[in-house]
């Protein structure tokens, strides 16, 4: 026994058993349905089809740990509903009350300069903008609404997971422990993470904005994690060498040159925020999403088909204007590349 | 005093390290230690003494422990055993904050592969080190521009480093290390990523600044030529331990063992050693041919002035820099220290 023991890996696999043991010790007391007389169970009839007793109460204790949570902190989370809401709301109305083609002039000139002055992304991306308008005139507003809780999104994953992302890159420790979180962060199928989203916020744009942020916020803690951690090593040296404090080194230096990789970071989490909200439509988020929904649930191919290529449109015209911020920045940094080409 | 004094240094790079210290106190090998402990000894028990003023070359093959030794100094490695003393004062005493203020005014340095930030202009890279020391704009500029004029950079000063060739580069470097006016300079085979001639030139450039500044540099160089050329003293490493130090006529004329050995066999030693090291005292002068004498002075090396002696074939008396006659030269001595002994 006491051999048996020493081993680290006999003694977890014990605990297990044993808390395997009381979890069906706890299910069958306090299962309604268990036999009156415990005599009955010798009779081994209930190894014929699952007994209604051999159930585990998982939902009554989750729905228990809920009810509890927002009895007692539900204040927190209206506080959170209303500042994302309110947030959401005047972003929303900004956009849609603002003329069409101001609105249009605005994604063009921020490509403009996103892009480093490049006339043909420029010119590209104002033509996809306006295509998705010209395709059904409500896609303006729904694509509008879709963009707003995705911006609402990106902007929690930034102030989120670019600190996280550099805790990472500063202490081996912590990036030991949040890497498996990562990574199965990223396995969970993607309509999993609205449902804590429902149980805290209900119904609504609020839920998306969560779900969004958690399905979207991991490349970008990887991406400036890494981009942090690639920095060439002699350069972090000299900044060492004429006395830079930690501070100094990583606004001075680290940020700056993980830049690039940072900004990759973020044109993939907007490319997984749009994915997250056009999913988030089944929760009645309202937005592009909706539409496909609705084209589908009338067997409209047409209309789901429109909705479709609205969505796909909305997904370049982020996608040029997050991806040539980056490559801007990477040329910028080495102009090497510049030069020879 | 001496400027830098190492004393007994240990570094023992691995996961346990001060569990290993007793094995390389005991004399174990570099490899045995490998071998059995799985940790890389990178220093065995290293003193050494800098004198204020000099340039001391430490030189050794690849993965000798040069890089080590010279992160020592600036504790950008921290030892595993033993002290370092600049000016005195352990470098290991230092907290945090003295530590970043000890970077920032008493050591400078040069990187192999020039350490220079991509993103920040040759001006703003030069002015560094005076940004961490906190100097205002406006002297930091000045100071700046005085050194890029120093290393012979005028016009270059709103390029990036990426448009520089690394001869400029590096001259960048220099600029970077000279301009926050710190007694010591370390330089970590600075001129070893060169192409020859640009080297050389580099060479040069640094006897003529140091022929005016008088800093103590601590230079690091895997080729012999390059430690004769500069250095004062020469210290020689393999596999972490400190086999030899002299000047460099000690070291090519008397070498402790036959890794010097392999080292000094293929120089020319014309180029290392001066007229005053070979001379025949004034006083012991009986039976010198003194007619037609050929001057020199008692700093020349021999390869200066052994073409005129060829060619008039006649003696040679030394002098010093009054005028004051040292010594003589004839055939005889110049026969047995060219010859290999
Ligand atoms: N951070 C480190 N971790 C483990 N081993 C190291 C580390 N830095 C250097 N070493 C080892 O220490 C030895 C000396 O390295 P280094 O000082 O870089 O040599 P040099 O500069 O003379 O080429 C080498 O064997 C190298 O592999
Ligand atoms: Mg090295």
């Amino acid at each position: 026994m006491k051999e048996f023991f020493k081993s680290k890996k006999n003694i977890f696999n014990f605990v297990m058993l044993v808390f395997f043991g009381w979890l069906l010790f706890i299910s069958y007391t306090s299962s309604k349905r268990k036999p009156d007389n415990v005599g009955e169970l010798l009779k081994f009839d209930w190894l014929q089809s699952w007994p209604k007793w051999l159930d585990l109460p998982l939902m009554a204790w989750i729905n228990d740990a809920f009810k509890k949570l927002n009895e007692n902190y539900g204040w927190i989370f209206e506080a959170i509903n209303n500042f994302l809401l309110a947030m959401l709301v005047a972003l929303k109305n900004f956009l849609i009350l603002a003329p069409w083609p101001l609105v249009i002039l605005g994604v063009v000139v921020i490509a403009y300069f996103a892009s480093g002055r490049k006339i043909g992304t420029t010119v590209f991306v104002g033509f996809c903008t306006f295509f998705i308008g010209f395709l059904h005139p409500i896609f303006w507003q729904k694509a509008i609404e879709t963009t707003a809780i995705m911006l609402i999104s990106i902007f929690l994953c930034t102030i989120v997971g670019i600190p996280i992302g550099i805790l990472m890159a500063r202490s081996i420790r912590i990036r030991d422990k949040l890497l498996p979180v990562l990574d199965l962060m990223q396995t969970i199928p993607a309509f999993v993470y609205l449902i804590p989203g429902i149980m805290l916020f209900g119904l609504g744009a609020v839920p998306a904005i969560i779900a969004t942020f958690i399905y979207a916020v991991p490349p970008l803690v990887r991406l400036t994690d890494l981009g942090i951690r690639l920095v060439d090593k002699e350069v972090i040296e000299a900044a060492d060498a004429f006395g830079a404090s930690k501070k100094q080194k990583l606004l001075g230096v680290q940020l700056p040159l993980a830049l690039p990789n940072i900004m990759q970071g973020i044109n993939q989490c907007t490319m997984m925020a749009l994915s997250m909200v056009v999913i988030a439509s089944m929760i009645g988020t309202r937005g592009l999403g909706d539409e496909v929904l609705l084209g589908l649930q009338q067997l409209n191919v047409g209309k789901a088909a429109e909705a479709g290529i609205a969505i796909v449109l909305l997904a370049i015209v982020l996608d040029r204007i997050t991806q040539s911020y980056g490559e801007t920045l990477q040329e910028r940094s080495t102009p090497q590349n510049k030069k020879s080409k | 005093m001496a400027k830098i004094e190492i004393k007994n240094i240990y570094k023992i790079f691995g996961n346990k390290p001060q569990s290993v210290l007793p094995l390389v106190k005991q004399g174990a090998t570099k490899e045995e230690i490998l071998e059995q402990t799985g940790h890389t000894v990178g220093l065995d028990n290293v003193s050494l003494k800098i004198e204020e003023g000099e340039t001391f070359v430490c030189m050794g093959l690849s993965g000798s422990g040069k890089s080590t030794l010279i992160r020592h100094l600036n504790r950008l490695i921290d030892p595993t055993d033993g002290e370092v003393l600049v000016e005195g004062h352990s470098v290991m005493s230092l907290n945090p904050e003295q530590l970043i203020d000890f970077r920032r005014h008493k050591m400078s340095m040069v990187f192999q592969r020039f350490g220079l930030f991509p993103h920040k202009t040759v001006l703003e890279n030069v002015g560094y080190g005076l940004e961490m020391q906190g100097k205002i704009e406006e002297e930091k500029n000045k100071i700046a521009m005085e050194k890029i004029e120093a290393v012979g950079l005028n016009g270059f000063e709103h390029q990036y480093p990426n448009q520089l060739s690394g001869g400029m580069q590096q001259r960048v470097g220099l600029a970077r290390a000279l301009a926050t006016n710190s007694d010591i300079m370390l330089m970590d085979e600075a001129f070893s990523a060169l192409d020859p001639l640009i080297r050389s030139d580099m060479q040069k450039q640094l006897i003529d600044l140091q022929s005016q500044l008088k800093k103590t540099i601590v230079f690091i160089t895997h080729d012999l030529d390059e430690s004769l050329r500069l250095g004062d003293h020469i210290g020689i490493l393999n596999a972490g331990k400190l086999v030899q130090v002299g000047s460099p006529v000690d070291i090519v004329m008397n070498p402790a063992d036959a890794y010097v050995e392999a080292f000094v066999k293929d120089v020319n030693r014309a180029k290392v050693i001066k007229a005053k090291i070979i001379m025949r005292p004034a006083n012991q002068s009986e039976g010198i041919d003194k007619a037609d004498l050929i001057r020199v002075q008692e700093d020349q090396f021999i390869e200066e002035f052994l073409p005129k002696i060829v060619c008039k074939n006649s003696n040679c008396e030394v002098i010093d820099k009054q005028g004051n006659i040292k010594g003589y030269i004839t055939n005889k001595e110049l026969q047995s220290s060219l010859l290999k002994s």
